[in-house]
């Protein structure tokens, strides 16, 4: 009954989503603002039955329905009743509902927020997102519809979810990834909105700027939590793989962290504004192509779960349809939104246009690498595989090459800047920066290599110039709190996530050059010396979960320093679980962490007469990466609270009809601008 | 020319000139960092380079796993059906390595004919297994088929884990 009910509000919800595409939009060409109304209570519509919907879905898994396939496929009555919920979205079709629920969120919460804009681009970009939602809707409908029942013979009980996804970090992970996915197609859906309209002007960029920017930090921590469960989880002890679905979700964080910079030339000077447009329409096709890559089983890929030939043609052939389409679109209406406004060299401008050439080409380098064996696979030139060095080959240049580019471009003023202020910008910096890292490396006892010396060299500019730009910018003459408490949500928020960007790499840069590794074989009794910590092996026990049974190891940690009788400082307990529905092996590692240094045990398997082989890592640092990440989803979050961005712009919302096309921005002077006139 | 225009010009320069230099990069770096996938059927037939980095991968033979008492050291055989290899590995198997399921190594080929496996890959989950080895597997069924019936089969391939047209 509850199957059936989630169906129908599944197919009811398909509808209002097809009445929201068509109806708004033919509104806004035949002019008839009644059709035009309807885009908002649609939406609303749409949302409540999806959410009905999924809410059914949730009531299958926790009354432990296995009459229905996807439950019986993805859960188990012994699962705990959280690890239930988080089945929903374990594998294909619940995902997909889950996706629709987010775009069917990121709708509504577009028509709430969006009083202030003028009705027909309401319409637009509402229809436009209909649009999408139908494509999903039919796609789950056709294909992968999660009610389907095992009638007549239901299972007994379900088959388990994936040992891998039963973690709090996999609860969170997709949720959060799919909010940032989805939420490019607000961007999206503004950027042809703006092309069907013939118009964009710094208006639209300013609305389409907080929209962006929320997405944008939502894929920034479903991409950390990512990393994070697969550093604990996978027990590798590694946080980034290089693995296809990685990088499909690299790619839209790419495509995305240029169109945010573009969106603030666009606002703020007019400039780059086809560019603009098309980066959002790549952000978002890039998240669909992410969607495509994971879901249609076509990689070659320790996350490849499902394969099914119709789901794989209809996802491409959908991503024919919005890229193309979009791309047509592109093609057809851009050279009405051209731009006049010319600037310097050393202007900020000229440092986004380095940020989004070198963002874009770090982006092709890794669509190419994740495509290349697919491509030479259809091709038939064989079966390969690009590993890490290609990535790192590329992305470890590249990614200097931008932060060192950050640093000095976010101190640039728009359209010009004079030599000589330059360099008394670049004097401290240039000269502070090397002598810190260095200075680093010997205090905290480490060799110096060219590699962790460019990569600290490169955070510290980076941090030396963002600070000496708060300096600069909050010199005011009522003193310098007062200047402080001038700057604006936005610069805040750039700056943090400018200084995240500096944490993140000096944790990459410690992590990857000073982490000390050993996988050993290691009897019960013996001990192993890692790091300046001394691990001893106590024992193995066997202990019982919900459901699995589990080798528990425990490894009294000492640090070398302590005499033989001292107490341990911490005691790791690692364990090897076998889930007792499917009979599959998991290694739970444990690991104490710190802001300076994780200390890593992870069981391997036992080799006979009490032996096991073992992980034990010493890693230094590695917290740095997560918390820099958070750091710049956080930066943008804290963006989004702008007042500028809810600012009604009477003379852009009331021009709406005779559509000024290349409408120099007319707007007060920017925060930035005027507060480094200021200093 | 106009400074408008002239400054468009530089900017497609500058764009060429950098895609240039990065389709350059990118080829040079993928040719030296791709890693071609061989079955062992290829590496008997001397396909395969040697002491170049590739990856192999097949089914793990019942009883080849062999461990040394005091390293980490193992070895096994993985077979297509048709011919096996041996694979020598340094490290902690994953997880889900077992004799009769799939598993993908990467490594090099010595001279001896032996592989050094520098990493060892497992299928995933129960009902996962790896494109390549499921297309091998495949490919040695196939020439089997047509090598005519009588022969006896070496190698028993667990139906379950034969491969069901990866995509």
């Amino acid at each position: 009954m509850v199957a059936e009910l989630g169906h129908f509000a599944l197919i009811l919800a398909f509808c209002l989503a097809f009445a929201q595409a068509l109806i708004p939009l033919a509104g806004t060409l035949a002019n008839k603002a009644l059709w035009i109304g309807t885009a908002r209570p649609l939406s609303c519509g749409q949302f409540v039955f999806v959410a009905i919907s999924f809410a059914c879905l949730v009531t299958l898994f926790l009354q432990d329905d296995f009459s229905v396939a996807y439950v019986a496929n993805n859960s188990n009555s012994l699962l705990p009743y959280y690890y239930k919920v988080s089945a929903v979205w374990g594998a294909h079709e619940g995902s997909l509902l889950l996706w629709v629920l987010i775009l069917a969120g990121w709708t509504l919460a577009v028509a709430i927020f969006s009083r202030t804009l003028p009705a027909d681009m309401v319409a637009r970009v509402l229809s436009v997102m209909g649009m999408i939602a139908v494509g999903f809707y039919l796609f789950m409908l056709l294909t992968s519809n999660p009610f389907e029942r095992l009638l007549p013979f239901p299972p007994v009980d379900g088959k388990d979810l994936n040992p891998l996804l039963q973690d709090i970090g996999l609860i969170i992970h997709p949720p959060m990834l799919y909010m940032g996915y989805v939420g490019f197609s607000v961007a999206f859906a503004f950027a042809v909105a703006a092309l069907l309209a013939g118009r964009m002007d710094s208006a639209w960029a300013r609305w389409t700027r907080p929209w962006t920017n929320a997405a944008w930090s939502f894929l920034t921590v479903g991409i950390f939590l990512g990393s994070w469960w697969a550093y604990y989880e996978l027990g590798w002890g590694g946080w980034w793989f290089w693995d296809p679905v990685e990088n499909a979700s690299l790619m839209p964080w790419l495509a995305g962290t240029a169109l945010i910079h573009s969106l603030a030339v666009s606002e703020k000077r007019g400039l780059f504004r086809s560019w603009t447009l098309l980066l959002a329409i790549l952000a978002f096709s890039l998240s669909l192509l992410g969607t495509f890559l994971v879901r249609s089983g076509v990689l070659t890929s320790v996350h490849a779960f499902a394969s099914d030939p119709t789901r794989g043609v209809f996802i491409l052939a959908f991503l024919g349809v919005v890229i193309g389409g979009s791309l047509l679109l592109f093609a057809l209406r851009s050279s009405t939104i051209g731009a006049k406004a010319s600037f310097g060299w050393l202007s900020r401008e000229a440092g986004i246009l380095l940020n989004n050439v070198l963002l874009v080409v770090t982006l092709a380098m890794v669509l190419l690498g994740t495509l290349y064996p697919l491509v030479a696979d259809v091709l038939g030139w064989g079966k390969i595989s690009v590993g890490p060095p290609y990535f790192n080959f590329f992305f470890v240049p590249l990614g200097l090459l931008l932060i060192l580019s950050m640093g000095i471009g976010a101190n640039l003023q728009w359209k010009r800047q004079s030599t000589g202020s330059l360099l008394s910008l670049l004097k401290a910096p240039v000269v502070i920066s090397p002598v810190l890292a260095v200075l680093w490396l010997v205090l905290a006892g480490w060799d110096l290599k060219v590699a962790s010396l460019l990569g600290l060299t490169a955070a510290l500019w980076l941090s030396l110039f963002t600070l000496q730009d708060i300096w600069q910018k909050s010199s005011y003459s009522g003193g310098r709190l007062a200047g402080l408490s001038r700057l604006k949500p936005g610069y805040w928020g750039m700056i943090v996530a400018h200084l995240g960007i500096a944490v993140l790499a000096i944790g990459i840069t410690l992590t990857s050059n000073y982490s000390d590794q050993r996988d050993v074989r290691l009897v019960t009794g013996e001990r192993i010396q890692v790091a300046g910590y001394d691990f001893l092996f106590q024992s193995v026990e066997q202990v019982r979960g919900p459901n699995y049974i589990a080798q528990q190891g425990s490894f009294a940690v000492f640090t070398t320093a302590d005499d033989a009788d001292a107490e341990p400082f911490t005691t790791l307990r690692p364990e090897k679980r076998r889930y007792l529905a499917t009979g599959n092996m998991m290694t739970e590692a444990d690991i104490d962490g710190g802001l300076f240094r994780d200390l890593y045990v992870a069981l391997g398997e036992p080799l006979g007469d009490g032996a096991w082989s073992v992980r034990v890592y010493v890693k230094p640092y590695i917290r740095w990466i997560w918390l820099g990440a958070m750091m710049i989803a956080l930066g943008g979050v804290i963006a989004v609270f702008d007042k500028r961005y809810r600012k009604v712009k009477v003379n852009s919302s009331a021009s709406v009809n005779s559509a000024p096309v290349n409408s120099e921005p007319k707007e007060s002077t920017p925060a930035l601008v005027r507060a480094s006139k200021d200093s | 020319m106009k400074p408008a225009r002239k400054q468009r010009l530089l900017i497609v320069v500058f764009i060429v000139v950098i895609a240039a230099l990065v389709v350059g990069l990118l080829s040079y770096a993928l040719r030296e960092n791709i890693n071609l996938f061989y079955t062992p059927s290829q590496v008997a037939a001397g396909e395969a380079p040697t002491n170049a980095q590739i990856r192999v991968g097949g089914m793990v033979v019942v009883d080849s796993l062999q461990r040394a008492s005091d390293s980490l050291d193992s070895t096994f055989l993985v077979t297509d059906g048709t011919a096996t290899l041996l694979i020598h590995y340094s490290g902690i198997l994953p997880d889900l390595f077992a004799e009769d399921e799939a598993a993908v190594a990467t490594g090099a080929l010595g001279d001896d004919g032996v592989f050094v496996a520098q990493q060892v890959l497992a299928k995933h989950d129960e009902e996962y297994t790896p494109p390549e080895v499921a297309d091998a597997m495949q490919q040695a069924k196939d020439k089997k088929a047509k090598a005519a019936s009588a022969t006896t089969k070496q190698t028993d391939i667990n139906p379950e884990n034969t491969p069901k047209a990866a995509y």
